[in-house]
């Protein structure tokens, strides 16, 4: 054991010694890559097959807490973008992963943090190859900061794009709503709710793969991250040029969350998700969707909330408890709690 | 869920419904002369759209919205106060979160903080003392905004630091009162309203008697109301009953929540922290005499407009007007959200130029967001 430090310094990022013994003893250790040239080097037998398509995504994790129930940014960051390849079609393979640390964190949390992402790549069936650390000054960030860019093969015949939902297509999401912003909300305790809502993170490639194997005609799936299942519907319902409607006492949620909501005057609707998909099938393929959904563990709670209609093109309506329409638009900034 | 789900019932929602539209029948309202109905308070606003209620009830009823939402009628001199504050090195300054985005003139308080201003949101004036007792060489100013629901809980926070003795602890006091907003509107020859459903949780501090003048002096009915869809639904029939049966009176529909004589530990906070002003301005309709609150001078220290020579303590005030906003037509009934040359052109969610389009319990935000203002097809 080189690495003695408690936390992270400045040396850590210095490109000496202290960062080549960080490196080794919390990462490299652990992701185990193929080897430790600058670049991975990578075969599959999947694109090999004609027709077969990359397909490359990346995304950046900042979340306050770092750490909170059902998961911690580790976790966030290899069951997001390994999302964001799964709802389009792709099986992921590979992820690369680089951490901005704060001067100042603790290396046990650095350790805590690589072995969600090791256990979540593991479970999804990725690997991380390759990576980077830079370390910067107590202040220009806060603790710890993680990249990931992720790369999937997208098997021949296979095309999943909002652009394809057709009015009549039923819309269906793998389970409650908005548990990974209410989780967030209540682990930050500057709330004074004692409710402990565990986070939603976690990765959706199997889902899809059941769904996509039952139902060869799905024709989109959403990640419902940052902005809610009403963004992920806005989105496509602009894509398609189609209208959406959904109803309020379809939807999924926890009591906490819904009672959360209640008191700080919050949308469910637009809190964010980190394992919540919306996914769009033909009417007919309905059923098997959600019987391929449910025999997987992140989609038990699979449900049909609406369909698309041919209503006013990029509009979202939502049929409410008492009949009643409203429209579910885009989210304005961010949403903020109320006064009274 | 418990305590909510009974109160949002479809079954009985739509009993009551039909008994809505009976008495309607009965008093022969129509699309064309229908009742008017203020809900006072921005909350029930929110709820009549949330749950469509004005697409559910008769044509025969027509809901104006009233000026009860706090952030809505904060004036714009008031938000630039703030941020004068704010901006301030020595200061961290606190306030609840839908106050962020509320224009002043040069900017908001969202932006303020962008520019490098210590701004804080917090979910309490407690945590705000908090946050004093932690910063001992900061100034720690709370943003006091609020009718009576808000007001007990900034006159304990000063209480409390007058226990404590803390020294950089100070409220920038924004709070209002119900009543007078109301007795203004019922003063306007141009009102045509004919009864209100009142604030429930606004008595459930204050009781329900400081609504006696509406019927003694000025013949209308007021019904205190819940926020649940029932209770309003509830409300609306028992103002329509009145109505019906020529009768002006003060009903308590929220009477599982709110006490006849309301909170007396909370009155007694209020009167001891608090004395009305002369006069307060309100953004969208002027100035209010006796409508606001400030800080008596036995409390003194805890008062940021005294701190920091600011506001009404630093002299007298211009109202601004800002042109082509039509928000006190809006809320005096005289003008549809939608019918405003602005709404939804020079003032949207996004860039608010009135005071309705602010916050989301804000009547143009609430017609904006949930589709009164743009037709939603009706479901089949």
């Amino acid at each position: 054991m080189a690495l003695r430090d408690e936390r992270v310094t400045l040396a850590h990022g210095g490109g000496g010694k202290a960062m080549r013994d960080l490196i080794e003893e919390v990462f490299t250790s652990v992701f185990q890559p193929d080897g430790m040239e600058d670049q991975a080097r990578l075969v599959s037998e999947a694109l090999q097959q004609p027709g077969a398509r990359l397909a490359m995504t990346t995304d950046s994790f900042v979340v306050d807490p770092v750490e909170f129930p059902g998961g911690d940014i580790g976790k966030i960051a290899v069951c997001g973008t390994v999302n964001d390849l799964a709802v389009g079609g792709a099986r992921p393979l590979w992820l690369s992963a680089a951490f901005i640390i704060e001067e100042g964190t603790e290396i046990a949390l650095l350790r805590r943090i690589v072995a969600s992402m090791k256990a979540e790549a593991v479970a999804a069936g990725v690997r991380i190859v390759t990576g980077d650390t830079k370390v910067v000054g107590r202040g220009s960030a806060d603790k710890v900061f993680v990249t990931t860019a992720g790369v999937g093969v997208i098997p021949p015949g296979r095309d999943l794009m909002a652009g394809h939902v057709r009015p009549g297509d039923v819309a269906i999401v793998n389970g409650v709503l908005g548990d990974h912003g209410a989780a967030i909300m209540a682990a930050r305790g500057d709330m004074a709710l004692s409710a402990e809502i565990p986070s939603d993170c976690q990765g959706l490639g199997h889902l899809m793969e059941a769904v996509l194997a039952a139902c060869p005609n799905v024709r989109a799936a959403r990640d419902a991250t940052r902005g809610g299942v009403a963004s992920a519907l806005n989105e496509i319902a602009e894509a398609a040029g189609c209208g959406i409607e959904i109803e309020e006492t379809a939807l999924p949620l926890r009591t906490e969350v819904k009672g959360m909501c209640e008191i700080l005057g919050l949308d469910p609707l637009y809190l964010a998700n980190e394992g919540t998909l919306v996914l769009f099938v033909p009417e007919a393929e309905a059923e098997a969707a959600l019987a391929a959904m449910r025999s997987v563990k992140a989609g038990q709670g699979a449900t049909i909330i609406g369909k698309a209609t041919g209503g006013q093109a990029g509009r979202v309506t939502m049929r409410t408890l008492f009949g009643g329409a409203r429209i579910v638009d885009m989210l304005v900034g961010e949403q903020l709690p109320r006064i009274c | 869920m418990k305590y909510a789900d009974e109160f949002r019932d479809p079954k009985a929602a739509k009993a009551l419904l039909a008994k809505i539209g009976a008495v309607v029948d009965q008093i022969g309202a129509t699309a064309e002369k229908p009742v008017h109905i203020m809900e006072i308070c921005g909350g029930h606003t929110h709820a009549i759209f949330r749950y469509g209620l004005d697409k559910l009830t008769p044509a025969g009823i027509e809901f104006i919205h009233g000026p009860g939402c706090p952030v809505c009628v904060l004036p714009m001199a008031r938000v630039d106060e703030c941020v004068q504050i704010a901006e301030r090195p020595e200061v961290i300054f606190t306030t609840f979160g839908d106050a962020m985005r509320v224009p002043g003139t040069r900017k908001s308080l969202m932006q303020a903080k962008a520019d490098g201003a210590d701004i804080r949101m917090v979910y309490s004036p407690l945590d705000a003392l908090e946050l004093a007792r932690r910063n001992p060489d900061r100034e720690v100013v709370f943003f006091g905004l609020g009718f009576e629901t808000t007001t007990p809980s900034t006159a304990f926070s000063i209480q409390q630091a007058a226990r404590e003795g803390l020294t950089n602890f100070s409220v920038f006091c924004n709070h209002i009162t119900v009543p007078p907003p109301i007795k203004a509107l019922l003063d306007d020859p141009h009102m045509v309203l004919d009864g209100f459903v009142g604030p429930g949780h606004v008595s459930m501090v204050i009781g329900v008697h400081p609504y006696d003048f509406i019927p003694r002096d000025y013949g209308k009915p007021i019904i205190v109301a819940g926020f649940e869809p029932l209770d309003l639904l509830q409300s609306v029939l028992m103002v329509l009953e009145q109505i019906r049966d020529g009768r002006a009176e003060v009903e308590n529909q929220y009477a599982r929540v709110v006490p006849e004589h309301g909170n007396p530990a909370s009155i007694a906070a209020i009167a001891d922290v608090y004395e009305p002003r002369p006069s307060f301005e309100w953004r969208g309709l002027g100035e209010i005499e006796e409508s606001g609150l400030r800080i008596r001078p036995a409390y003194a220290a805890y008062d940021a407009e005294e701190k920091f020579g600011i506001g009404y303590a630093a002299g007298p005030r211009v109202v601004e007007e800002i042109e082509g906003c039509e928000c006190g037509a809006v809320m005096t009934g005289r003008m549809k959200p939608v019918h405003c040359p602005q709404f939804g052109k020079g003032c949207t969610p996004e860039m608010p130029l009135g005071a309705l389009m602010v916050s989301s319990e804000g009547a143009c935000a609430a017609y904006y967001q949930y589709g009164g203002a743009r037709a939603v097809e009706p479901a089949e």
